[in-house]
């Protein structure tokens, strides 16, 4: 296959203001203009420009070889990306919704996260597996579940999520660069949010991919999350202010491998932990934080860590996600709670 | 045993050439073929003008068919499309949290409900409301679905129609091992014998559940339908994106019979279905049957068919109108008048009133109802968990 031609895509040109899913959209589009070996796969994320139309007119600009509607298989998206990797390139799957990953769980743990192990490090698999994420969207089953435990529990893959739209457009950009696969994780429900909109320059020098943030700084207790639940400690904490408690919010953003540093060291300051996702809190991300913590901060410690989890129990139909998703009071209940202690 | 033209082998094409906004070549073939008559083997009754075909293999399958039930089938297939129209409008006014409609597949999916007997099992995927119908499932117990109160009320048991299956082809390998449990337990045989139907689209073809349950009925005999309903496109993808042959052409590979039938002709539907099954209770099973018919609206209300096919296609289709052919078959033989046709729409009509009073009436669950049943086995760790969030809900008032 001869390299395809590329028709003048255009870049972001200066500094804009735009949606996570614009930034994505544009940080893909940096990407495969940066390399040629850098494509895009996944069910209708050609003509269509995928179903939340991340992947809008790339198909069009890039052409049918860079940019892939592929037959209707996860485990054939993932297992194909895997040899086009060996192969040289470095394939950016998209799984249309997070409960799809799973027909493509085998190629995840077996091949993905085990071959650069296997061959001596000889094999890279440098690959991106881009899956929407998180409930909000008032959803039927399976297109609102939170599987980043999974991943990160998985020896061999690094698992990051996004959770604003200039991180958006860096860390996708970061993720198809790194020379290990990265499972990336979106807030789908904050894709075309014109209230998460933010000021994008492509100038600018983006902070490392496997960095967790201080988002903002406070003393009374420490909030961690990533993804979606990022927003809703940022809300905790502004509603907590009125309170006259003061809490530190950290944006975790790489969950495997996690970048602790941070948390620990806002912990050794406020003594209180509160842990924010939506997944089920057995054996989670949260779980991990909670033993981390305790080991490393054992003495700053002056309440146990909480969680402020989904449920342990399949996502809800939609009329009850309100219920099982953390929100501003669940997360505010539990610092009352850490306080109280 | 295949035309030429049904095959489908696009070259590779490089650059700006394939970068136009407009369709590629490839979709216009696409298009062009899926107004196509669905090539030389398609099973057909009933033209879309409504003249009855002999058809010597399968004439026999609806030989007892009578009058009446030629005018049940079209009333099937009336009331069918009335629910869906008006579920879909349900999710327009925003009662609905998402429709999935069936429009343009009534035909395929009442022709083959009625070829089932109550002592068959049924998988669905998630847009057989035509299925549902013939078996006696109301409109009303989808509602929950896309409402998002449940994950379906009905009892899949009692009714022999397992739940919608949502992830794609999932539900193909539990037929193949629920046909191979009614082998097991020897209910195949003869006549009486029991057989299974599962439901999937062109789409799903490409997954491997449904490459493994092709393996898994074959190789344990099991009396198993495949019912492919091929309605042209995955979203935005067309056949072509899923198969370089007739979908109904892969049986072979598998080493049993397929066969494609005309799946906007409720007759050939309901022919080749009863002899599927028949073969299947006797012991000959599985089958595939590859419906070929169109799907004319929407994937689902959040799609958006303009971005990526012609409207012209779907002018084409419309003439091959599913209910269209039966109605006009039915006037020119006398075998219904203006009054019936009218009855018909009147029932319809009342049926979807029903249904729309129903949605606007149905409660939000209760928030404990996403503790239950996630085990069979009694889970006291699970219990606190409710109880302690039960109680934390509390303090804000209400009853939960």
């Amino acid at each position: 296959m001869a390299a395809p031609a590329i028709n003048k895509p255009q870049t972001a040109p200066a500094v804009q203001s735009l949606t996570m899913g614009k930034a994505l959209n544009l940080g893909l589009r940096a990407a495969m203009e940066a390399d040629p070996k850098v494509l895009v796969m996944g069910e209708d994320v050609g003509k269509l420009g995928g179903v939340f139309r991340i992947t809008d007119g790339l198909q069009k600009d890039f052409g049918e070889h860079r940019v892939l509607d592929t037959p209707l298989a996860e485990s054939g998206i993932i297992g194909a990306a895997v040899g086009l990797a060996v192969r040289g390139f470095r394939p950016v799957c998209e799984i249309q919704f997070d409960g799809f990953v799973f027909p493509g769980f085998d190629q995840i743990v077996s091949q993905v996260a085990k071959l650069h192990t296997r061959t001596q490090g000889r094999v890279k698999v440098p690959m991106v597996i881009r899956i929407p994420f998180g409930g909000g969207i008032g959803a039927v089953e399976h297109h609102s579940e939170s599987p980043e435990s999974y991943f990160a529990h998985t020896a061999g893959l690094k698992v990051v999520a996004c959770s604003n739209a200039v991180d958006a457009y860096w860390m996708i950009q970061q993720a198809i660069r790194c020379d290990d696969p990265v499972l990336f994780f979106e807030p789908k429900r904050y894709y075309h949010s014109a209230a998460m909109k933010a000021e994008i320059d492509p100038a600018a020098t983006p902070d490392p991919l496997f960095a967790s943030r201080v988002v903002r700084t406070g003393t009374t207790a420490t909030l961690v999350a990533y993804g979606p639940s990022v927003k809703v400690a940022m809300d905790a904490a502004t509603a907590a202010e009125e309170d006259g408690h003061s809490l530190e919010v950290i944006d975790l953003r790489t969950l495997s491998p996690l970048d602790l540093g941070p948390v620990f060291e806002s912990v050794r300051k406020t003594g209180r932990m509160v842990v924010v996702s939506e997944s089920p809190s057995e054996s989670s991300i949260g779980s991990e934080l909670a033993a981390r913590v305790q080991q490393e901060c054992f003495y700053s410690l002056e309440a146990p860590v909480l969680r402020v989890h989904g449920f342990d129990v399949p996502y809800p139909p939609a009329k009850l996600e309100e219920h099982f998703l953390p929100d501003l009071d669940r997360v505010l209940d539990a610092v009352d709670r850490s306080l109280a202690w | 045993m295949s035309s030429a033209e049904q095959w489908t082998h696009p070259e590779p094409r490089e650059g700006p050439a394939a970068t136009a906004a407009a369709p590629t070549a490839e979709q216009v073939i696409a298009g062009l073929r899926a107004t196509s008559e669905g090539g030389p083997e398609l099973v057909q009754l009933l033209t879309p003008e409504g003249e009855r075909v002999e058809n010597p293999e399968f004439d026999r399958y609806v030989a007892d068919i009578t009058d009446e039930d030629l005018r049940g089938l079209y009333r099937d297939m009336v009331l069918v499309r009335r629910a869906d129209r008006e579920s879909n409008a349900l999710q327009r006014q925003g009662q609905l949290g998402i429709w999935v409609p069936l429009l343009g597949q009534e035909a395929a999916q009442v022709g083959a409900g009625r070829a089932l007997r109550p002592t068959d099992m049924v998988f669905p995927s998630y847009r057989e409301h035509g299925v549902a119908w013939c078996r006696g499932i109301k409109p009303e117990e989808l509602l929950g679905i896309f409402r998002g109160t449940d994950n379906g009320t009905w009892d899949s048991v009692a009714h022999r129609f397992h739940p919608y299956t949502i992830v794609i082809g999932n539900q193909v390998l539990n037929a193949a091992g629920y046909a191979m449990g009614q082998r097991f337990e020897g209910k195949v045989g003869d006549d009486d014998g029991e057989a299974t139907m599962c439901f999937f689209g062109d789409g799903a073809t490409s997954q491997g559940d449904v490459h493994e349950g092709f393996v898994w009925a074959a190789v344990y005999d099991a009396p198993l339908v495949f019912f492919c309903q091929n309605n042209q496109w995955a979203i935005s993808e067309p056949t072509e994106r899923q198969s370089r042959l007739p979908l109904y052409q892969r049986a072979r590979g598998y080493g049993f019979p397929g066969i494609r039938v005309d799946g906007n002709d409720v007759l050939a539907s309901l022919a080749v279905s009863r002899w599927a099954l028949d073969e299947c209770r006797h012991g000959n099973g599985p089958v595939l049957i590859e419906a070929f018919t169109y799907r004319m609206d929407a994937h689902t209300t959040t799609d958006d068919p303009t971005r990526y096919r012609l409207s012209d296609e779907l002018e084409a289709w419309k003439l091959k109108d599913p209910i269209e052919r039966v109605r006009v078959h039915l006037v020119r033989h006398g075998m219904a008048d203006q009054d019936y046709l009218d009855s018909v729409q009147a029932d319809a009509d009342k049926m979807a009133a029903e249904l729309r009073e129903y949605c606007f009436n149905m409660p939000d669950p209760p928030v404990r109802q996403m503790f239950d049943n996630v085990y069979a086995e009694p889970s006291p760790v699970l219990d606190a968990q409710r109880d302690e969030f039960l109680a934390y809900l509390s303090a804000f008032g209400g009853e939960h």
